[in-house]
């Protein structure tokens, strides 16, 4: 058995909740847009972990779980370009990035 | 050529020579030819319903029908049926329609709306055709509203004169009450009862018993309903007096042939109906003596020429049914056709006055026999026709009606009797009072001085139809040619064979008598006319604005129909457009607290989602737990 075995699947899921708690509520309540963006990365890294994690206690000798975490990783990288792409633009227009004053579409 | 599609072209020709005017005949230049094709349809179906009438009277009804509509389990057909009635009343149609129309060559020259005018008229005389030879009542409906429609083109034919807008729009409307009534009938028979509409079959139900009582009595009450606004029965008689707005021939038209004659025959149709409806009878009946009663003293206060004969048409449609009515089917049908003659030669001579003396007043005019000697004689025809004078037309189908209203069973026929030979009396008075007026004396006015006779085309159609007047009384004796005698052919089961001195002797009596005292009044003057009217201006005044009946219809439009109205539209203005409002505000103060929800804020978005999600989680989650799976989860 190696050292990974050892430490139990419940330890690796813990991790990732707390991770996507803390990119969750980075997301709901950071004003900085560019936060805003790190905490949707850290929620995506914590299904990261999940997906190899099951990956690695799977019996099975399929990849699927490290397909995964691969094509997370693309989409965040894509992702990541976009969103800064779009923040930009949004600083030239309001002059601001914080997202509470980005508020056009109230009703 | 096979029978039915023979039969299809007497009402089929002048509705064809309608197409072709409306087609090529309205430009002004085209207008003047607008009569030919008009004349050579009614030539055509004149010729057809003769031979159809002497068939019929030789070999018995015919029949032809095919299937159009099945709505359910209700079958619609369209179809002929020539019998001895229809037949009778087409050859009537075609001979007075064809007469009418030569005269109008005359009478319309140089109109506006030549063209339009002939038209209107074919399509009319074809109307009434197809009403009369329609073998199913919904098929007659159609042509009965289509009949009105023409009317209401006609008598306002001249639409730039206000009044003559306002007549057609009263016509209209006031006949539409009773055609609302016909509908009404068409619908009971379909819902209520067997689903069946062809003639034919109907009386054979309503003779085996297949219709009940109650539905016979309803039904043959709200076709009376119908024929009340056609044929100008009161209370509904009042459009008929202002239709005197439209051309004369035109008058002559609907007085005779076409329009006023439908209620007529459409009770003769029905009659099946009515013979085992006693209630109903009753009511054709007392209102037909309403109505000839009011027609007749209306027409004696009157001073437009036109309008003494449209209250005479009224008085004498009120006979026909009251002769239907009591038992009496042949004599309505028989003094129809009389009437059909000597009403449309009538008219056409007051059209003839009107056209020479340029007014409707008979009071300036005067002394026309000289100078209008065709005319003038023609006219006294049909004044003696029309007042019963043997041996002309009217003094035998009058007889038969005063005989059947004698020999009747129905309860307080006696009284009917005396309003009737009341009535006979009265109408030989203001007959002659209007041919005394009119035609004798000293003329009144400049115009009246430089009359002249009307040219030929108008004076031909007055003689035939004076000779026509004359003669017609004839269709009851048994002659050779007609199979033994067309009015003796057309009855309804077992009726009498009344004949009685009374009645010739009583009507012949009172008919001299209203003659003498027009002689009296307006000629010898031995009677003062203003002096009996100084004497009771209360009579007078009654009789001169009929009866008050228009005022009444006013009033009653304006309390009753527009105070009811005004509390429907109060209703819908609140109600309904209050419902539809509220169901628009409603939408509106919600959409006001849930735009609230809109706030802009991205981040208030994205945790209301999380929530969801964690919700959504919990549901399934807890769900699972209790053993339920969800759909698409059940694999």
């Amino acid at each position: 058995m190696n050292w990974v075995t050892t430490v139990p699947l419940q330890a690796y899921l813990t991790l990732s909740a707390a991770l996507f708690a803390i990119g969750l509520l980075g997301v709901l309540i950071r004003r900085n847009a560019i936060a805003v963006l790190l905490g949707v990365e850290l929620m995506l890294n914590a299904a990261n972990i999940n997906f190899v994690a099951f990956w690695r206690y799977e019996p099975s000798a399929s990849m699927e779980g490290q397909v995964f975490a691969v094509i997370v990783m693309t989409l965040a990288a894509a992702e990541a370009a976009i969103a800064l792409a779009i923040i930009l633009n949004v600083y030239r227009r309001f002059k601001t990035v914080n997202v509470d004053q980005i508020n056009l579409m109230k009703g | 050529m096979p029978a039915g599609s023979e039969y299809l072209l007497i009402p089929g020709l002048p509705l064809l020579a309608f197409l072709l005017v409306a087609a090529f005949g309205l430009r002004p230049q085209d207008e003047r030819a607008a009569p030919v094709p008009i004349i050579a349809a009614l030539c055509g179906s004149l010729y057809l319903s003769l031979r159809a009438l002497a068939h019929v009277t030789a070999a018995g009804p015919q029949e032809f029908s095919f299937p159009w509509l099945y709505v359910g389990p209700v079958q619609l057909d369209v179809g002929v049926l020539v019998d001895n009635l229809s037949a009778l009343m087409m050859a009537v149609v075609s001979l007075v329609s064809l007469l009418v129309q030569i005269y109008s060559i005359g009478y319309m020259k140089g109109e506006i709306g030549y063209g339009r005018y002939f038209a209107y008229m074919s399509l009319f005389s074809g109307s009434m055709l197809a009403l009369v030879i329609s073998d199913n009542i919904v098929q007659t409906y159609i042509f009965w509203e289509l009949v009105g429609i023409c009317s209401y083109l006609l008598i306002g034919f001249w639409y730039r004169r206000p009044a003559a807008a306002a007549a057609a729009k009263k016509a209209f409307v006031v006949t539409r009450f009773g055609d609302l009534g016909f509908l009404t009938a068409v619908l009971l028979l379909s819902f209520l009862g067997l689903g069946i509409f062809g003639f034919t079959d109907l009386a054979h139900a309503a003779e085996q018993g297949a219709l009940s009582k109650g539905l016979i009595t309803a039904v043959s009450l709200l076709l009376f309903c119908g024929a009340v606004g056609k044929s100008a029965q009161f209370p509904l008689h009042i459009w008929l007096p202002d239709a005197m707005e439209g051309p004369t021939p035109v008058s002559a038209l609907i007085h005779a042939a076409t329009m006023v004659a439908a209620g007529v025959y459409l009770v003769a149709r029905t009659y099946f109906l009515f013979a085992l409806a006693p209630a109903a009878l009753l009511v054709v009946a007392i209102i037909g003596c309403l109505t000839l009663f009011l027609g007749a003293t209306m027409g004696v206060a009157e001073d437009d020429i036109k309008r003494v004969l449209a209250y005479s048409t009224i008085s004498q449609l009120g006979y026909m049914m009251l002769g239907l009515a009591v038992g009496g089917y042949m004599a309505g049908v028989f003094h129809l056709t009389t009437h059909a003659f000597f009403k449309a030669l009538l008219f056409l001579t007051a059209g003839s006055v009107i056209h020479s003396v340029n007014t409707n007043n008979m009071w300036q005019m005067g002394g026309l026999g000289k100078r209008m000697p065709i005319t003038s004689l023609t006219c006294l025809v049909g004044a003696l026709a029309l007042a019963g004078i043997f041996p002309l037309s009217g003094f035998w189908s009058k007889d038969a009606v005063l005989a059947a209203i004698l020999s009747s069973r129905l309860p307080g026929h006696q009284a009917m009797f005396v309003i009737a030979l009341i009535g006979v009396s009265l109408t030989a008075f203001y007959m002659f009072r209007l041919w005394f007026v009119t035609f004798t004396g000293k003329a009144r006015t400049e115009a009246a001085e430089h009359a002249h006779e009307s040219p030929w085309v108008m004076t031909v159609p007055l003689i035939v139809l004076a000779i026509i007047a004359v003669i017609a009384g004839a269709l009851k004796l048994h002659l050779p040619f007609t199979g033994g005698g067309i009015a003796e052919a057309i009855r309804f089961g077992h009726e009498p064979e009344t004949h009685s001195t009374l009645v010739i002797a009583g009507s012949l009596l009172c008919a001299t008598a209203g003659i003498g005292v027009a002689w009296a009044t307006y000629r010898a003057e031995h009677i003062s006319s203003a002096s009996f009217n100084a004497r009771f201006p209360a009579i007078f005044q009654l009789l001169k604005n009929g009866w008050y009946l228009n005022r009444a219809w006013e009033l009653f439009a304006i309390r009753v129909v527009i105070g009811g109205s005004a509390l429907f539209a109060w209703f819908d203005r609140h109600v309904v457009d209050g419902m539809v409002n509220g169901v628009a505000w409603l939408c509106g103060a919600g959409s006001q607290q849930l735009r609230r929800l809109q706030t802009g804020q991205v981040q208030l978005y994205a945790f209301v989602i999380a929530l969801g999600i964690i919700a959504a989680l919990i549901a399934i989650l807890g769900g699972a737990a209790h053993g339920l799976t969800f759909v698409g989860g059940g694999r």
